[in-house]
């Protein structure tokens, strides 16, 4: 590997033994990647020495004290070090439970506290606490053509293709190490030459709500897998919140990283800007038929009309989402059959507090909750069935993980099937 | 009848020897959510491999996709004893990079000819990091020599699933 002088001290050991196997670790990764420099990174969002009963109960006879996790398991270090400072602006996603829901969200005293000393660790070691899937939401919204090192594919589709920032999908090890160093490996969506669209998804229908956005975003995950596409026939720029619902999906479905969107997204003015140097390797049509089949995929587990419980906010919801929950609620009460839990930031939470959504969901019999999710944190309501969800990105993962049926639908849909504990939801 | 394996060329993505049984698919496969590192199987809905296990298999496939926690997951499977033995993909991502790399396991990719072409479920793999080679020994070839010396295998196998350990370092 080509080294600058700061990369080889560190690597060297002569800023600590931290810094040292975090160096160690980084060019094991770039290796692998047959990548043979680093890029500095000015923005890291990771999971940072996040404690799990698993990983607790793991470690629990190594020798070492708060910094066990760190070492072995976010640096792949055999040898414990001392864990100092990060030295860039580092903030911690989704993890652990709402400190003040967490019975609620079904975890043990022994996992609530762990979510407590992990934040702690982190917030000691200078990381921000955002806790969520959604930094951009919640004050961390990178500058366009600003090297990232992000975990989370829905927060990396977003910051590469609406903000115009560059993040590969960075995993939990890399990005600790990059909390220490400042550096990522210089590869692939960081290299302007390998930003340029793959594939054309010629969108035939409009594409408007929530849903039919998240559709979209399913089928073109699926279609191109983790390449480029490059979206036309989008009449208009979508909102942040639909946004975020397609580039979940496409995260998920598949393994999409950065997409365009002509004339709408920024390194899309025109069809020949998305491109670049490439043609089109495959084109791919979306039409009534696609958008049947989609949905039908989305609700390929679901058979059971009675849902017990809905579960909106993946990616975490905006307070837009939150006010439109309220909005549908129209002052009712949720069924006694049926749980309704929103997640968000606690950034958004407290906007939500502010304005009395929070209230007015809990009055409705809901909650809102931070910090996860029902697939990040195993969470579900006891006895949990049937689920309805307004997410392409929860129902790919939740019925898979926690073996429940669940329903796909608007967010409408979700919150009729709250009200009478029914799904009526259908594609319209 | 003596077995000629056939030889792949391609590029170390982690060092180290490691054989196996292949388990093989066309499919992406995502970490976190796609699979149960505890019990070591595929666990996406629709997905070809579902309700299968890769502990102890090489594992041949088209690449990684979904989530970021994809190296966290095939971490944990490698803490929890559930990790496959060694990897051979195509489609290089940071998801399969990082997630070779915390699992210590030999991974190899760029190869001369589509591993996918090649490969099926049940033949037999052996994965060489450093030279990036990956020999296969078809499953019928195995079949045939069984058939000629040991009926019952299994014992065969575990001594020649004894692999060599990964390097723990750069």
């Amino acid at each position: 590997m080509r080294l600058t002088d700061h990369e080889k001290a560190m690597l060297d050991g002569r800023e600590g033994k931290g810094k040292q196997k975090a160096m160690e670790l980084l060019v094991r990764y770039a290796e692998a990647l047959d990548c043979d420099r680093f890029v500095d990174t000015t923005n890291v969002a990771g999971v940072p020495g996040s404690t799990t009963p698993f990983l607790a109960n793991y470690y629990k006879d190594w020798p070492g004290g708060p910094d066990k996790i760190f070492s072995y398991f976010d640096l792949d270090s055999t040898e414990l070090v001392d864990v100092p400072r990060v030295t860039t602006h580092s903030c911690h996603l989704q993890a652990g439970y709402d400190p003040d829901n967490w019975r609620l969200l079904g975890a043990t005293p022994e996992a609530a506290e762990l979510s407590r000393s992990s934040e702690a660790y982190a917030v000691d070691h200078g990381i921000k606490i955002l806790k969520t899937c959604t930094p951009y939401l919640a004050g961390n919204v990178p500058k366009p053509g600003e090297h990232c090192a992000w975990m989370e594919s829905s927060a990396v589709i977003y910051c590469n293709s609406v903000l115009g920032a560059r993040t590969n999908t960075e995993g939990r090890e890399s990005t600790s190490a990059a909390m220490l160093t400042g550096k990522i490996p210089d590869w692939g969506l960081h290299r302007d030459e390998c930003r340029f669209g793959t594939h054309r998804i010629d969108a035939e229908l409009p594409i408007e709500s929530i849903m039919d956005w998240g559709m979209l975003g399913y089928f073109v995950g699926d279609a191109v897998l983790e390449h480029i596409p490059v979206l036309t026939g989008i009449s208009g720029a979508p909102d942040l919140v639909r946004y975020k619902h397609f580039g979940a999906a496409a995260a998920s479905s598949g393994g999409v990283e950065l997409y365009h969107i002509v004339g709408v997204t920024p390194e899309a003015q025109t069809e020949i800007m998305a491109f670049g140097p490439n043609a089109p390797r495959e084109n791919f049509q979306y039409g009534a038929a696609e958008r049947r089949r989609t949905y039908e995929m989305l609700n390929a587990t679901a058979k059971d009309t009675n849902v017990d419980y809905v579960m909106l906010g993946c990616p975490h919801a905006a307070v837009e989402q939150i006010e439109e929950a309220c909005r549908l609620l129209a002052g009712r009460k949720i069924s006694e059959n049926c749980d309704l839990w929103i997640f968000t930031s606690r950034a958004v939470r407290a906007q939500a507090d502010a304005a009395g959504y929070t209230k007015i969901i809990l009055n409705a019999g809901g909650h809102v909750l931070t910090d996860t999710c029902s697939a990040i944190g195993h969470a579900l309501p006891p006895g949990t069935k049937v689920a309805a969800l307004d997410s392409a990105k929860q129902v790919h993962y939740l019925p898979a993980m926690m073996g429940i049926e669940a329903w796909f639908g608007t967010t409408e849909d979700c919150i009729n099937a709250a009200l009478t504990g029914r799904w009526t939801g259908d594609l319209r | 009848m003596k077995k000629t394996p056939v030889v792949l060329r391609g590029r170390k993505v982690v060092g180290g020897v490691a054989e196996g049984e292949a388990l093989v698919t066309r499919e992406t496969i995502s970490g976190w959510g796609g699979i149960n590192p505890m019990q070591g199987t595929v666990i996406e809905t629709r997905h070809e491999l579902r309700g299968q296990s890769f502990k102890d298999k090489v594992l041949v496939f088209r690449g990684a996709k979904g989530s970021s926690g994809w190296s966290v997951i095939f971490h944990t499977a490698r803490l929890a004893g559930t990790a496959p033995k060694a990897m051979v993909f195509n489609e290089m991502t940071t998801k399969v990079a990082l997630g070779a790399v915390v699992m210590r396991i030999p991974s190899v990719t760029d190869l001369d000819r589509d591993p996918l072409d090649v490969i099926e479920t049940g033949d037999w793999v052996k994965v060489d990091g450093d030279t990036g080679t990956v020999e296969v020994t078809k499953k019928s070839q195995i079949e045939i020599v069984g058939a000629s010396s040991a009926r019952d295998s299994s014992v065969d196998q575990k001594q020649r699933s004894r692999a060599k350990l990964a390097p723990t370092g750069p």
